[in-house]
């Protein structure tokens, strides 16, 4: 797929990928998905948009062909491939910090590689495509296991890893009440991990109704609808006791609902880099001393959040992008016991070819649409 | 933490608890979530989670084998942030620089930092002027953008999306077709008007 400026797209044919780094791979993608950040590009939010870019960071696939300085693949391996591109080897890599790697974004030092996600993260195509260019194969794809389903493999490359990595930033203790914003897959599996984490009470919130059913069946989460509420902030420290919730994690990101005003400047107007609203909800939903922890994706331009009350309250603000191959391990555990559940989330399956529809039908939430997944032609 | 010995969530005299000194008391035991939510607690422990400490020296886990990795070819000319030493080693090379988009763009790159306001609306103002450059030049060839196959909105129809009953959002849906067909409807106006001025130029 191609991007052809805010809310267009279209399949066109594109020279297969070549190696360009001694340490490359060629991957063939079997499977991807559209993110909700991906919407965020769609709508020509992200700065540096270029026109032809191919998105898509959420993907898995067989090797095609390696580098020659490759040790740790061969062609034909069926890999998944983590939304981050890191080189493993800068201060920040050797730390841990795979999504802040310093050697993979040549556009931008705030933020690190991201296939198919602008030139503000690297200028790299993505996997919503028939092949893809995967730098330092040695360091971030992994084989998938032969016992994963393909439809957990991929939402591992992010979105499930992203709710994980959520309630982790959460520093959630035994007891604590949850507050979830945001009924899409990164929250839903936010709160699934809340419960691993110990987690006395989870409560989601959202406003689409398909949605909240799923955080019912999937995370046995106590839901709020925001709709049914004049003040959900009110609506929930009532239901704290006015205490507010010890963590709030947010997993809604730049084109937040919740005041038509706020979003209409932000999403369609692009007067703010983002709408602010999840995240002011998660500020003043918080207790005092309490956490908030940011997974919503969010673009470099201001915008305008109450930061003065998150001082005031002596609140902790956690963020990061998901340094997504340091979650796996343990997520591969969790999958495998059925602690998590990523693929059921997947409501849509779409061929490359319609992708068109596929981003319209999730961006505009038609059909009950939580997570759509894409199929290349050549799967 | 939270008492466990008393699953109720109010305080003992019914003074909600952010006003009194008591420990709010959890609704269910962890022996009642243990049982009713499958994995709860496995990953009780903060210290024991992936992503703790937050900086974890470990650089031999990564898989990489260089101290800095080889450099890419083809940096030279390459557009960088200036508030990195050089061009890094690695890089994307989809759709480099070109025209007068890749102008401003370059100009943004060069001119300021990520912390200057500038940088990133001259960006955004990149971006708009190759959405437009791309939709003219498209007209001279075979594949012309098309607004109505392009914005997949034909799923309106095929999923029954026009409804939206209930939702609170229907409110600013109603603007995509104006964001989108807007400026095609403005520059078509335009054509329009331009075409006439010069038919009655030419014929008076």
């Amino acid at each position: 797929m191609t991007y052809r400026g805010p809310y267009k797209l279209r399949v066109e044919e594109k020279d297969k990928p070549r190696i360009e780094h001694p340490n490359d791979a060629i991957v063939r993608v079997q499977l991807a998905a559209i993110c909700g950040s991906d919407l965020h590009l769609y709508h020509g939010m992200m700065p540096d948009t270029r026109i032809g870019h191919t998105f898509g960071h959420e993907f898995i696939g067989l090797v095609d062909e390696i580098g020659p300085s490759v040790q740790n693949l061969q062609v034909g391996d069926r890999v998944m491939v983590p939304f981050n591109i890191f080189c493993g080897s800068c201060w920040y890599c050797s730390r841990g910090l795979y999504s802040n790697c310093h050697n993979v974004n040549a556009n931008a030092t705030a933020v690190g590689g991201i296939y198919g996600y602008s030139h503000t993260t690297g200028g790299y195509d993505g996997g919503q495509a028939e092949y893809v260019r995967v730098p330092f194969a040695d360091v971030g794809p992994v084989k998938i296991p032969e016992w994963m389903h393909d439809e957990d493999a991929v939402l591992l490359t992010d979105a499930a890893a992203t709710g994980y990595f959520g309630a982790q930033l959460g520093e959630i203790a035994e007891g604590d009440t949850v507050v979830v914003f945001g009924a899409g897959p990164v929250g839903l599996i936010a709160a699934q991990s809340a419960w691993l984490m110990g987690a006395g009470r989870v409560i989601v919130v959202d406003h689409l109704a398909e949605r909240l059913e799923k955080a019912r069946t999937m995370t046995h989460a106590e839901t709020l609808d925001y709709d049914e509420h004049d003040d959900i902030v009110v609506e929930l420290k009532k239901q704290t006791d006015y205490l507010g919730a010890d963590v709030v994690i947010e997993a809604v990101g730049a084109e937040a609902d919740g005041s038509c005003l706020q979003h209409m400047a932000a999403a369609k107007f692009k007067l703010q880099g983002g709408s602010p609203i999840a995240l002011n909800w998660a500020i003043d939903v918080a207790r005092k001393g309490g956490t908030v922890s940011v997974v919503g994706a969010y673009g470099p331009i201001p915008m305008a959040v109450k930061f003065g009350d998150a001082l005031n309250k002596g609140l902790t603000l956690r963020m990061n992008q998901t340094p997504v191959k340091r979650q796996w391990p343990r997520m591969f555990e969790h999958v495998r016991n059925g602690h998590l559940t990523p693929r059921d989330m997947v409501t849509h399956r779409f061929p490359l070819e319609h992708i068109s529809e596929a981003y319209h039908v999730f961006s505009a939430k038609l059909d009950g649409c939580i997570k759509p997944l894409i199929l290349p032609s050549a799967s | 933490m939270t008492d466990q010995s008393n699953p109720d969530t109010s305080s003992a005299d019914d003074i909600p608890i952010a006003y009194v000194s008591d420990q709010p008391r959890m609704r269910e035991t962890p022996e009642q979530l243990r049982a009713r939510i499958p994995g709860w607690g496995v990953d009780l422990d903060p210290a024991d989670r992936p992503s703790y400490p937050k900086l974890r020296y470990a650089p031999d886990v990564t898989g990489a084998h260089w101290r800095f990795p080889d450099r890419q070819p083809g940096a030279e000319g390459r557009e960088r942030s200036v508030e990195h030493a050089f061009v890094t080693p690695a890089f994307g090379t989809a759709q480099p620089l070109h025209g007068p988009s890749g102008a401003i763009r370059r100009f943004a790159y060069r001119r300021y930092s990520e912390g200057r306001l500038g940088h990133w609306l001259l960006l955004v103002a990149g971006d708009r002027v190759d959405a437009w450059g791309a939709h003219l030049r498209s007209f001279a060839t075979l594949h012309p953008d098309n607004p109505i196959t392009q914005t997949g909105v034909l799923s309106e129809f095929s999923t029954s999306g026009s409804l939206r009953r209930g939702r609170s959002d229907r409110r600013h849906h109603l603007i995509d077709p104006v964001i989108v067909g807007g400026p095609w409807v403005a520059a078509a106006g335009a054509a329009f008007v331009g075409v006439r001025g010069l038919v009655r130029r030419f014929s008076a």
